[in-house]
């Protein structure tokens, strides 16, 4: 462990360039860092290995009181056909697919177009509005649950779509994050796209957000993945089991399977599938994303 | 991206400082224009965010209910209730308990993979993967596979203790979500291994950012991997610190959906946490002029823990 300085240390987080500075020395101290490392990154692995085991054996195999065992002793489906047969669990799945993707496409407008106006103009009301909004970073969402299902259900919106989307798109931090990123963004380009005779609107579109590409699909990304995995909201207004999203079904419906784990474990890894998708797809825009958390 | 030129415009700049500081609005006169990017959203705010916080206060002094009968002003009432309910306090209290011992190890946990991982760079992307992935799973995909896991005849951890290590009698299992002294730590134990990768990455981009040099200095006074741990990486790590522990204060406050997935807040209420009571007046009892005093007790206390953040944000800003 005391041979540290041997080891390259790069500032690179992406691994992709490979930079030559000293040749790595296998020393002890490096293969008990490699080896902890491992071990624990199974034993993180462990819960996902198990339900993913679990769904593939029969409902025999996978009841209580038989021998643990990581390979199936007889590969099946049967979770899954099971699950296929009731189909409530596409029905979540399609439910939680557009909920999310209406409050992730607002959230992107409506911030966006906030973000830009508080960047660009002065108005009348600026400062206040502003402040009020930031203020709104305190705010609790947990906290006014009660006063918010009184408002949607007033609005005639409970077990709706835009009941449960809607009130998800209030994101002061998406405001905030995006309009300290414009503010960086150099007024040069937009000038000369103005003299083009581009108006605001064509200027915010084909300027200003290609110019912030990547932290527009980040704040795109963790609204989607927020959106989808929100549970306490759809909980409420979702009564009804149509209109519920995959987290809300699976937690309160598919919870009432009993004692059939294949099944169970079968719901929990399509459960978990479009959001392991997504991290695979974005793992990069992801993880600077929440990185971006702690050095901005 | 039609011009590369950094020069000002000609027009543009004269008679103003090049100044890189001052607000972007100075540069042009107060217009409406701006209002109309900004209306939508702030519409929303006021519809979805303003006005249930002014209605959650005014519901707090009213006897509103779930059930549609007629609502009236009640005063104070809800509130004394409120400061006299035994339950609420024990769900308050049940809130903190499992605030500090989720805490702790989120913190620490975090920062032993950040330390791992930043060495192990050639396994970076599996271990990464690895210890992140939880983070995006649905909570109730999470409570599912851990619940299976915690079944005390034949789930896999209990079967790990009697056949693998061998401390526990087959014939008294641990019962761990629904015996109450251990429903709290199952529920935390979940919620580590469920956040733990958020932590985790936010320290290990902190750390990427400390430069080599510091160490290399060091290393050459003849500082050892422990001393440069205490002396330099952990100093440097003080702010991230700072900012994990307070998001996670204000994350756990907010405690509720592994409570109501896992234990559903018992046994004997020994995990029945804040929201979780509020849900349960509100939507069980149909109180809704109650459950608003009870959610703005909450509401404060988060509160108070979010200027907190305020207060270290602004500072970095500085």
């Amino acid at each position: 462990m005391t041979t540290m300085q041997e080891r390259p240390r790069t500032a690179d987080s992406d691994g992709g360039r490979t930079i030559k500075r000293n040749r790595r020395r296998i020393t002890a101290g490096s293969a008990i860092v490699y080896a902890s490392a491992f071990v624990l990154a199974l034993v993180w692995l462990i819960p996902l290995l198990w339900a993913l085991s679990t769904s593939l054996k029969t409902e025999t195999d996978a009841s209580l009181g038989q021998e643990i065992r990581w390979i199936p002793p007889e590969w099946s489906l049967e979770g899954y056909r099971t699950l296929f047969e009731r189909g409530d669990h596409l029905v979540w799945m399609v439910n939680s697919t557009v909920v999310s993707t209406i409050v992730t496409i607002l959230t992107l407008v409506l911030c966006v177009l906030a973000a830009y106006g508080f960047s660009r103009f002065d108005f009348p009301g600026r400062k206040f509005i502003f402040a009020a909004i930031i203020a709104g970073l305190m705010v609790p969402p947990q906290a006014l649950i009660i006063p918010l299902f009184d408002i949607v259900t007033t609005l005639n919106l409970g077990d709706t779509y835009w009941g449960l989307a809607l009130p998800q798109v209030v994101a002061p931090v998406m405001v905030f994050i995006l309009k300290r990123f414009f503010d960086g963004v150099p007024r040069d380009y937009e000038e000369a796209a103005k003299l083009d005779g581009a108006g605001h609107l064509r200027v915010l579109w084909s300027v200003i957000v290609p110019l912030s590409g990547p932290i527009v699909a980040a704040v795109g990304i963790f609204t989607f993945i927020g959106s989808w995995n929100n549970f306490l909201w759809p909980l409420l207004i979702a009564t009804d089991p149509s209109m519920m999203t995959l987290p809300v079904g699976l937690g309160v419906v598919a919870g009432g399977y009993g004692l059939f784990y294949a099944q169970n474990m079968a719901a929990a890894v399509l459960g978990a599938l479009p959001l392991l998708i997504v991290f695979m797809l974005f793992q990069k825009q992801i993880v600077k994303g929440v990185a971006g958390v702690g050095l901005k | 991206m039609t011009t590369e030129t950094k020069t000002p415009r000609a027009g543009d700049a004269a008679g103003r400082p090049p100044s890189t500081t001052a607000p972007p609005t100075r540069e042009k006169p107060k217009s409406w224009t701006g209002l109309w990017f900004v209306l939508p959203f702030t519409a929303m705010y006021v519809l979805f965010l303003v006005w249930p916080t002014i209605l959650g206060l005014y519901y707090s002094f009213t006897d509103r209910s779930l059930t549609g009968r007629p609502t009236s002003w009640i005063g104070l009432d809800n509130w004394t209730e409120v400061f006299g309910d035994e339950r609420a306090w024990d769900a308050l209290w049940n809130t903190a308990v499992f605030t500090v011992y989720s805490a702790v190890p989120l913190v620490v946990i975090a920062l032993v993979l950040a330390l791992l991982v930043n060495r192990a760079r050639k396994m970076g992307w599996f271990l990464r993967m690895a210890f992140f992935a939880p983070f995006i799973l649905p909570v109730s995909v999470v409570t599912m596979i851990w619940i299976w896991m915690y079944q005390p005849d034949g789930g896999l951890i209990n079967d790990f203790l009697q056949n693998t290590l061998g401390v526990q009698d087959s014939a008294e299992p641990t019962l761990w979500l629904s015996d109450e002294g251990t429903a709290m730590w199952s529920v935390v134990i979940t919620t580590v291994w469920w956040t733990v990768g958020f932590n985790f990455l936010l320290y290990l981009a902190a750390l990427q950012t400390i430069p080599k040099d510091v160490y290399e200095s060091s290393s050459m006074d003849g500082a050892n991997w422990w001393q440069q741990l205490w002396g330099i990486t952990l100093p440097l790590l003080k702010r991230t610190t700072a900012l994990v522990i307070v998001l996670q204060l204000i994350a756990s406050l907010r405690i509720f959906d592994q409570m109501y997935l896992m234990t559903g807040g018992g046994p004997n209420r020994a995990t029945e946490v804040a929201i979780h009571y509020i849900y349960i007046s509100g939507f069980e009892g149909y109180r809704i002029g109650y459950a608003s005093a009870l959610s703005y007790v909450l509401f404060v206390l988060i509160m108070i823990v979010s200027i907190v953040q305020f207060r270290l944000f602004a500072r970095k800003e500085g």
